[in-house]
C-alpha cells in the first residue's frame, strides 16, 4: 500500500507525481476536461468552413500559418486534420479519461470503502502514459504535413500513405492504450479485492458496477487495437504490407510494397475495439446518472438487479456487434444477418436501462438540483441517440444512411448530450466531496439550460441532413447538388456550436471559482447513502479514519419509520 | 435539381429503393411513437413527483408489468423488421445478381479522386487490365494488345446507363478505399483496393444525377464527383456509339 504520511511528502510528490487515487482522479478529470475543450474548439473552427465554405475565417483566420489557412481560408489539409483530431481527442483524450480515469479513480475507491487503489504506483503510471500520449497527439499538429488527417478511424491504405502526423497518431494511441490497460487491471483488482467488509457484490453502488464492466471492456478490447496500431506503424515505417494489397497505384505510380495485405483487416481490428469503446463511453455515464437519480428522488433505484444484469449483458454482447460498422464493405448475407441480429439484441438492455431509470422516478420526491437536471436530460438525449442507432443497425437502411450526417447525429446524441451531460452531472455532484465546497447553483442552471438548447441545435439537424443523403467528412458540402437543399442547416448548426462554446463560460468560471469561493459544506451535502459521503470532504490520504463496515444496500432512502430520509450504507445494523 | 433533393429522402428512381425507403419510414414511425410515449411519461412523472408536491418518497414501489410488455414488443418488432424487411432486400441486392445476358456489365474503378467507368463493348468481354500499364492517358491500365479490349469504352466521371435494364457494376479501387454512392439509386457500396465487389441496380426513370464518394479518401474526397446519366435505350445507344473507339467506325 501507499505511504500514509502524505503531509511529509514534498509538493511534487503530493500533487504532481502522486500515487493517491484522488489526486490522480482530479489530474485525469482536469486534463480530460481541458482536452474536451480543446477538441471542441477544433470543431468550432471546422464548423466555419461547413457553414460558409471557402470564405475567410474572420478575426482569427490570419493567425494561422499558410499550411493551414491561406488568407484566412481553410485548406482541406487543415480541415481533415481538425476532423480526425476532434474525434480522437474527444474519445481517447477527453471522455474516457474523464469518465473512467477521473470519476472512476476518484469515486470508485471511496464508494467501496477502500483506502486507495490496489496498485497506486500503477495508477500513477496510467496517468502519465496518458499524458505522454496526449502530448504526442498535440505535438503532431506541428510536424511537417500536420496532424493525422485520415479520420479518427484511420482506415488504411489512406492512413498508410498519409503524412508523418499519422505516425504520431499511432505512437500516441499506443501510449493511450497501455494507459487504459493498466487502469483497467487496477480497477478490476481494486473492486474485487478492496471492498469494505460487508460490501457484497449485490450491495455495490450501480456506479461501481458500471466501472467494473467498463474495465473488462477496456481490458479485452484494447489489445487488438494495440496489435493493429503496431501493424499500421510497421506498414508505415518498415514497409510491411499488413493492410496493403498487391498492385496499388497511388498518384499514378505503382506502389512498391510487396502487397498481399488486407485493408479490411484494420477495420475489423479497429471496430473490435471501437464498438466496445462506445460502451466504455456510455456505461460510466449511466453509472453516474444512476447514483444521482437515486439520491435526488430520495428512493432506491427501481430494478437494481435488472440494471446490473443489463450492464453485464451489454458488456458481453458489445464484443459481437463490431461489424455493423462495416455492412458496406462487401459483406455477404450470412455475416450481415448475424451482425444485424446481435445489434438488434443489444438494443434491448439499453431500453431496459432507460426504462428502469424513468421508473425509478416514480414515487420519488424529486429535487431538481443541478446534477439532477443534467442527469435527467441524459435520459431523453441518450434515448434519441440509442433509437437512431436502430436504423443504422439494419443493414438495408444503412445503405442509405451509412457515412452520412445521420451517423454523426446518432453517436453525438449518445456521447455529447448523453455522456457529456452525465459527466457534467458528476462534476456538480462530487465537487463538494473533492473540495468541501459547493458549485454555484445559479451558474449551474444557466450552464444547463443553454447547453441543452444549443446541443440540440447542433445535433438535431444532422438527422435531417443524413436522411437527405449528405455525407460526412466533406470539406465543401456545396460541391454536390444533393447537399444544397439542407446546406442552410449547416449555418444553424455552426451558430449553435459557437453559442454552445459561449455557454461553457459559466461552467469554467463556476468550476475554478468555486474551488476557492464556493460555499463550504459538510461531508454529506446531498444527504446521500453511499460510502464516499461518510469520508471527510476532501478525504485525506487513506480516505477513512476507520475502515467502514457495510450493513445494507446502496440506496436506502426514505425507509419507512426511519428518523432521516436516508440511511448510510455504513450505519450500524438496526439504525433508524 | 431542386426537384430531386429536398429535406426528406432524395428522389428514388431505383427498382429496389422502395424497400429501403419503406424500412426507414417504418423504423422512424416506430421510433417516434416509442420516444413520444416515453417522453410524455417522463414529463408526467417529473411533474407529479416533484419534491414540492410529493415531499416524502415511497420506499417500496410496486413492480411495473407494462415495461416488460414494451420491451418484449420492441424485441418482436425488431425481429419482424429484420426477417420481413431487412434480410429480403439484402438477399435481393447481394445474392440475386442479374445474369450477364440480361444485365449491362460495367467496371467502376475508383481512384483519388475520380471514377473510371469501363464498359466491355459489343463483345461483352472486358479487355485485360494491368496495374503496370496505368498512366494518365490510360487510367484503367487497359491492355490494347488484348483483342477483347479493342471495343471497350472507358470514361472518367461519366456513367451512362439505360433505363429499365439491370446494371451489374464491379467495384474496385486503385489506391485507397472509396465508396460508390448514388443517392437517387439507394446504392452505396465501398470500393476496396484488392477486391472486386459486385453491385447491381435498375433505374426506372431517366435524368441527370450524381455519383458521390462516401468514404474519406483523401484531400479531394469532397470533390470526387461523377455524373450519373440515366438515358432512354435509344439515347444510351447513341451515346455509346459516339464513345466507341474510332477504329470500329
Amino acid at each position: 500500500m501507499s505511504e500514509h504520511a502524505s503531509h511529509d511528502l514534498p509538493f511534487w510528490r503530493k500533487y504532481i507525481f502522486s500515487t493517491d487515487h484522488k489526486v490522480i482522479g482530479i489530474q485525469y478529470l482536469i486534463t480530460g476536461l481541458l482536452f474536451l475543450l480543446f477538441g471542441f474548439i477544433l470543431m468550432l473552427i471546422l464548423r466555419w468552413q461547413l457553414a460558409y465554405p471557402g470564405q475567410p475565417l474572420p478575426f482569427i483566420g490570419h493567425l494561422f500559418p499558410e499550411s493551414q489557412m491561406i488568407g484566412g481560408i481553410m485548406l482541406p489539409e487543415f480541415y481533415y486534420q481538425l476532423g480526425a483530431m476532434h474525434g480522437t481527442i474527444m474519445v481517447f483524450l477527453g471522455v474516457v479519461p474523464v469518465a473512467v480515469g477521473g470519476f472512476g479513480n476518484f469515486v470508485m475507491p471511496l464508494q467501496i470503502g477502500a483506502p486507495d487503489m490496489a496498485f497506486p504506483k500503477l495508477n500513477m503510471m496510467s496517468y502519465w502514459l496518458y499524458f505522454i500520449g496526449a502530448v504526442i497527439m498535440i505535438a503532431s499538429f506541428f510536424v511537417p504535413g500536420g496532424a493525422a488527417q485520415s479520420g479518427w478511424t484511420s482506415y488504411p491504405p489512406l492512413s498508410n500513405i498519409a503524412s508523418v502526423g499519422q505516425t504520431f497518431w499511432l505512437v500516441g494511441m499506443a501510449f493511450m492504450i497501455n494507459s487504459s490497460l493498466l487502469g483497467s487491471i487496477n480497477f478490476i483488482t481494486t473492486i474485487i479485492q478492496l471492498r469494505a467488509p460487508g460490501l457484497t457484490f449485490n450491495r455495490l453502488p450501480f456506479f461501481v458496477w458500471a466501472q467494473f464492466v467498463t474495465s473488462f471492456l477496456l481490458l479485452l478490447a484494447f489489445p487488438p487495437l494495440m496489435a493493429a496500431s503496431v501493424m499500421q506503424l510497421m506498414d508505415r515505417v518498415a514497409h510491411t504490407s499488413f493492410f496493403m494489397p498487391t498492385g496499388l497505384v497511388v498518384n499514378g505510380a505503382l506502389s512498391s510494397v510487396s502487397g498481399g495485405g488486407s485493408p479490411l483487416l484494420w477495420q475489423h481490428l479497429f471496430w473490435f475495439l471501437a464498438h466496445p469503446e462506445v460502451y466504455v463511453l456510455i456505461l460510466p455515464a449511466m453509472g453516474i446518472v444512476g447514483e444521482i437519480i437515486a439520491c435526488n428522488t430520495r428512493k432506491p433505484l427501481y430494478g437494481y438487479k435488472a440494471l446490473v444484469y443489463s450492464v453485464i449483458y451489454i458488456g458481453v454482447l458489445s464484443f459481437v456487434v463490431w461489424a455493423h460498422h462495416m455492412f458496406l464493405t462487401g459483406m455477404g448475407t450470412t455475416m450481415s444477418a448475424f451482425f444485424q441480429v446481435t445489434t438488434m439484441i443489444i438494443s434491448i438492455p439499453s431500453v431496459v436501462i432507460l426504462t428502469t431509470f424513468v421508473l425509478s422516478l416514480w414515487g420519488g420526491s424529486i429535487r431538481f438540483s443541478v446534477p439532477m437536471l443534467f442527469a435527467l436530460a441524459f435520459l431523453p438525449m441518450f434515448g434519441v441517440g440509442g433509437l437512431t442507432g436502430l436504423p443504422l443497425g439494419l443493414a438495408t437502411a444503412d445503405i442509405h444512411l451509412h457515412d452520412t450526417y445521420y451517423v454523426i447525429g446518432h453517436f453525438h446524441y449518445v456521447v455529447a448530450p448523453g455522456t457529456l451531460f452525465a459527466l457534467f452531472a458528476g462534476v456538480y455532484y462530487w465537487f463538494p466531496k473533492a473540495t468541501g465546497r459547493m458549485m454555484s447553483d445559479k451558474l449551474g442552471r444557466i450552464h444547463f439550460f443553454l447547453s441543452f438548447i444549443f446541443m440540440n441545435g447542433i445535433f438535431l439537424p444532422m438527422f435531417i441532413m443524413g436522411l437527405a443523403g449528405v455525407s460526412r467528412r466533406l470539406y465543401d458540402p456545396t460541391q454536390f447538388a444533393h447537399n444544397l437543399s439542407t446546406q442552410p442547416l449547416n449555418v444553424v448548426m455552426s451558430i449553435s456550436a459557437w453559442l454552445l462554446g459561449l455557454s461553457q463560460i459559466p461552467f469554467i468560471i463556476n468550476f475554478f471559482g468555486s474551488i476557492f469561493r464556493g460555499k463550504k459544506v459538510d461531508n454529506n451535502p446531498w444527504k446521500a447513502t453511499t460510502l464516499e459521503w461518510t469520508a471527510p470532504s476532501p478525504p485525506p490520504h487513506g480516505n477513512f479514519a476507520t475502515e467502514p463496515h457495510v450493513h445494507r444496500g446502496p440506496y436506502e432512502y426514505s425507509v419507512p419509520g426511519a428518523k432521516q430520509d436516508f440511511i448510510p450504507q455504513s450505519a450500524p445494523e438496526g439504525a433508524r | 435539381m431542386e426537384k430531386y433533393y429536398g429535406w426528406g429522402l432524395p428522389i428514388d428512381i431505383s427498382t429496389h429503393g422502395y424497400g429501403i425507403d419503406r424500412i426507414i419510414h417504418i423504423m422512424h414511425a416506430a421510433m417516434a411513437l416509442l420516444f413520444i410515449g416515453w417522453f410524455v411519461f417522463l414529463i408526467y412523472v417529473l411533474f407529479r413527483f416533484r419534491a414540492r408536491k410529493h415531499p416524502v418518497a415511497i420506499h417500496d414501489v410496486k413492480h411495473f408489468k407494462f415495461p416488460t410488455i414494451v420491451e418484449v414488443g420492441v424485441a418482436v418488432f425488431e425481429a419482424i423488421l429484420l426477417a420481413a424487411f431487412s434480410f429480403p432486400i439484402w438477399v435481393h441486392l447481394h445474392d440475386q445478381l442479374p445474369s450477364k445476358e440480361k444485365a449491362l456489365e460495367v467496371r467502376v474503378v475508383a481512384e483519388q479522386f475520380a471514377w473510371n467507368i469501363h464498359y466491355p463493348g459489343r463483345d461483352g468481354v472486358f479487355g485485360r487490365t494491368d496495374a503496370k500499364m496505368m498512366d494518365a492517358a490510360n487510367p484503367l491500365g487497359l491492355d490494347k494488345a488484348d483483342p477483347a479490349a479493342a471495343d471497350d469504352v472507358t470514361t472518367i466521371n461519366q456513367m451512362h446507363v439505360p433505363v429499365d435494364k439491370p446494371i451489374l457494376a464491379h467495384l474496385s479501387a486503385k489506391d485507397v478505399i472509396h465508396s460508390f454512392y448514388l443517392p437517387v439509386m439507394r446504392i452505396k457500396q465501398d470500393a476496396v483496393p484488392g477486391q472486386s465487389i459486385p453491385v447491381w441496380f435498375q433505374a426506372k426513370a431517366t435524368g441527370d444525377f450524381e455519383i458521390a464518394c462516401a468514404q474519406l479518401c483523401g484531400l479531394g474526397h469532397y470533390r470526387m464527383k461523377g455524373y450519373f446519366v440515366v438515358d432512354t435505350p435509344d439515347k444510351f445507344d447513341a451515346w455509346f456509339l459516339e464513345n466507341e473507339p474510332k477504329l470500329l467506325k
